[in-house]
């Protein structure tokens, strides 16, 4: 599967089907920051991507000021 | 996983919540989540006017977009930072999503406000830019507030935001700030404007989920000044917390606000008076504000060198 992380934006593939947790734990991201898309649709944790398919990881937290 | 409210397939979790929404679900539940607030802290009459900092990011367009939804009347006020490669982004953001709901906006130009941008203004006073950033904002949308005769002034400040700035001023027991944590500021004075923050019941991450599923067209980019701000690493911190013992982020802002501000508030006496220089609100002659800039204004820059130059002695 192909796994885009738009912050700093890479592409990472990684082998086999996974769920979505699996692979943010992969990818060392915690889930608490970020939101998993595949195309237009919202992924749960457990939601399973298969090995053709490609994801995208948007990131949630962001600020400097208060 | 399966939507808590209608057994649908479940498009996000929401483990402090215990629960899981598809779309339509998530949106309604969100939507509740930030109108319980208003009404709780009172920090809204129904349909009021308000006036809306919007950066163009996706904290400020969810709230932008849900307070439209729920029928106060809204008018947006973005600060354009004068931040390269980073702030037309967020004025072009901000100024379509205004135009697609025919909603009323008004922009000020940090620069044409000050003489400065905020990474000039960053390099003259040689303050950390997030610094002066914040202190600008903090005036320039008072001032704004005031002028336009609105009753309120509503951020997108988030449940992250609230919990990293509580995490910092803890770590570092700064009191007068922490008696300050509310998530409403009244006005306490006639130069003060009243400031709400709607979203303190939601996360980052439901923000963007919001705004996506809302299609919401929000500025992705993180401010470039923002890298390394400890800000981010206090919520790198909390979230770590929360992702092993989730509801720890919102109990510890909450049972604050419930449990240990009204103490810290009750022990301050600050009184307020207009400053000497612009009249605004401070608690010293001069306020903060107008002291920075006579600072950007003493210093000059050549060649890339800042040097300060002081234009009055003061009297021996």
């Amino acid at each position: 599967m192909k796994v885009l992380i738009r912050r700093p934006r890479r592409e990472v593939e990684l082998p086999g089907r996974r769920r979505v947790r699996e692979v943010l734990k992969e990818l060392q991201i915690n889930p608490e920051t970020v939101i998993v898309v595949r195309g237009e649709t919202l992924l749960t944790s457990d939601d399973v991507v298969g090995e053709e398919e490609r994801i995208e990881v948007i990131p949630a937290i962001s600020g400097g000021a208060q | 996983m399966k939507c808590s409210t209608c057994q649908g397939k479940a498009a996000i979790e929401i483990r402090r919540h215990n629960a899981a929404f598809c779309g339509p679900c998530f949106l309604g539940h969100l939507e509740r989540q930030i109108q319980r607030a208003i009404e709780s802290e009172r920090m809204l009459a129904p349909a009021e006017r308000v006036l809306v900092a919007v950066s163009g990011g996706k904290d400020s367009l969810c709230l932008w977009e849900v307070l439209r939804r729920l029928g106060y009347e809204t008018t947006g006020l973005h600060l354009d930072l004068g931040i390269d490669g980073y702030s037309p982004e967020g004025r072009k953001k901000t100024e379509a999503y205004a135009e697609a709901h025919e909603l009323p906006l008004q922009v000020i130009e940090v620069k044409q406000e000050t003489g400065f941008t905020i990474p000039e203004l960053g390099e003259r006073t040689r303050r950390p830019p997030c610094s002066g950033c914040g202190l600008s904002k903090r005036y320039l949308m008072n001032r704004a507030t005031l002028a336009g005769g609105f009753p309120v002034l509503a951020t997108g400040h988030n449940l992250d935001d609230v919990a990293a700035i509580l995490f910092g001023n803890v770590l570092h027991w700064q009191t007068e700030q922490l008696s300050r944590m509310t998530p409403v500021r009244p006005a306490t004075h006639a130069k003060l404007a009243k400031t709400v923050k709607p979203l303190i019941r939601v996360t980052e991450r439901e923000a963007v989920a919001y705004c996506l599923l809302r299609g919401v067209d929000y500025h992705e980019d993180e401010c470039p000044n923002a890298a390394g701000a400890t800000l981010l690493l206090y919520k790198d911190v909390i979230n770590q917390i929360e992702a092993v013992s989730p509801g720890s982020k919102q109990a510890f802002y909450q049972e604050f606000v419930k449990k240990v501000q009204p103490h810290l508030a009750a022990g301050e006496t600050v009184t307020l008076r207009e400053c000497d220089v612009c009249g605004q609100v401070t608690t010293g002659e001069v306020c903060a504000y107008c002291r920075m800039m006579e600072r950007a204004r003493q210093t000059t820059v050549r060649r890339g060198r800042v040097t300060r130059t002081v234009l009055e002695v003061p009297p021996a």
